[in-house]
């Protein structure tokens, strides 16, 4: 279970990016769904760390961690 | 010891691939390809041409215009990702077609990234060997499949640069080069079966690591990138190279753009782009190679007016 408000801003990150709205279900691949293309990902990556005001190491640089809104609230709950 | 890039050389396979002829066997529109990848159209090299082929002539426009004879080179280095043998890699090859019989010729088995590094090489080097001849040649057709995510993108092609002791037109400043053999998986091509993509992966890394060489590089120099001439970079894909121009803050029109011609032609792309930006009368500056590809290999150089 998400943190709700950390889930809400990144659905709203997700919807800017995408210019469509997030899906409902936060375990939805933003990827594999063709909502976000490979190109988005970097944007998306840039916007976590100053929405979130964190850090992403380039370590950390993997899209499996970024893939769902479900995976990126597990990730910035390890990281904040 | 100060190394100076003193010309550059190109071979583009005469064939012609437009969008419109592969969307039809890939079953995507030709729009859809362009707008993906900024790609219009590239060339593949005729079933018959190696990737020594291509070297060899893109080797020997760059001695023509650089007015070198192969026979005075200190070194010959040849990147190539896709050459079909394992070994002898194409440097032996394009050494014996160039006449060289004792001249030492290594080869780069870097896809890429391949003459980026051949490039920082060669400027370390050539203080001791002598001129060293840089070409990097690919033959990208010759590995790709019918993925759409990977035909669409590559290109064959050779490109080639000259590098001295003796002073020329633009002097070899620094370079910064990186590794990470975490991420080998991710782009590759095993010798038999086509090249494998981790599209995402390599569009994550390739985004942040090329604007951060770049900036790397020119703190150490003392150069902003406001004041860099022009950016010459892998042409991986129109859509990369004007988000590392967003990246670094400079207008898109720095970064110096051929892959809507020729398509990703893999290590080859950098020096085909620096071949036909020499030949449109550059204004003076500070000029940055930078590059990204498997293994994951990445960084960046600068130079400057060498007069």
């Amino acid at each position: 279970m998400s943190d709700s408000s950390r889930g809400q801003r990144l659905r709203k990150l997700v919807q800017e990016i995408a210019g469509k709205p997030a899906p409902e279900d936060e375990q939805e691949s933003l990827f594999e769904s063709g909502l976000l293309d490979s190109f988005a990902l970097p944007d998306l990556v840039s916007a976590i760390e100053k929405e979130f005001a964190i850090k992403v190491p380039d370590s950390d640089l993997n899209p499996r961690k970024f893939d769902s809104i479900a995976r990126m609230d597990a990730y910035l709950a390890e990281h904040m | 010891m100060t190394a100076y890039l003193h010309g550059f050389g190109r071979y583009l396979p005469e064939r012609v691939v437009a969008n419109s002829e592969l969307a039809e066997r890939l079953d995507r529109t030709g729009e859809w390809i362009e707008s993906v990848s900024g790609i219009q159209e590239r060339r593949w090299a005729a079933p018959e041409t190696t990737v020594a082929d291509m070297a060899v002539a893109a080797a020997e426009d760059c001695l023509r215009k650089a007015g070198v004879a192969a026979n005075t080179l200190g070194m010959l280095i040849v990147a190539s990702g896709s050459a079909a043998r394992g070994f002898p890699g194409p440097a032996a090859e394009v050494a014996a077609r160039l006449r060289l019989d004792s001249t030492p010729a290594i080869d780069l088995p870097m896809a890429s990234a391949g003459s980026l590094f051949g490039l920082a090489l060669a400027m370390q080097i050539t203080g001791t060997k002598g001129d060293v001849l840089v070409v990097a040649a690919e033959k990208m057709s010759a590995i790709i499949d019918d993925d759409p995510n990977t035909a669409i993108l590559f290109g064959d092609g050779a490109g080639a640069a000259l590098v001295s002791a003796r002073p020329g037109r633009w002097r070899m400043l620094d370079a910064a080069l990186h590794t990470d053999g975490q991420y080998r998986e991710d782009l590759a091509f095993d010798g038999t079966g086509p090249l494998r993509m981790n599209g995402l992966t390599v569009i994550l890394q390739a985004a942040r690591k090329i604007p951060s060489s770049i900036t790397e590089v020119l703190g150490r120099q003392n150069i902003s990138a406001q004041q860099v001439a022009v950016f010459l970079l892998h042409q991986a894909n129109l859509n990369l190279l004007t988000r590392v121009a967003k990246s670094l803050g400079v207008a898109p029109e720095k970064v110096f753009a051929n892959v809507q011609r020729y398509g990703n032609t893999s290590s080859a792309s950098m020096l085909i782009a620096a071949s036909e930006w020499s030949e449109t009368n550059p204004e003076p500056g500070p000029v940055v190679f930078s590059a990204f590809g498997a293994g994951f290999h990445w960084g960046a150089l600068v130079a400057v007016s060498g007069f």
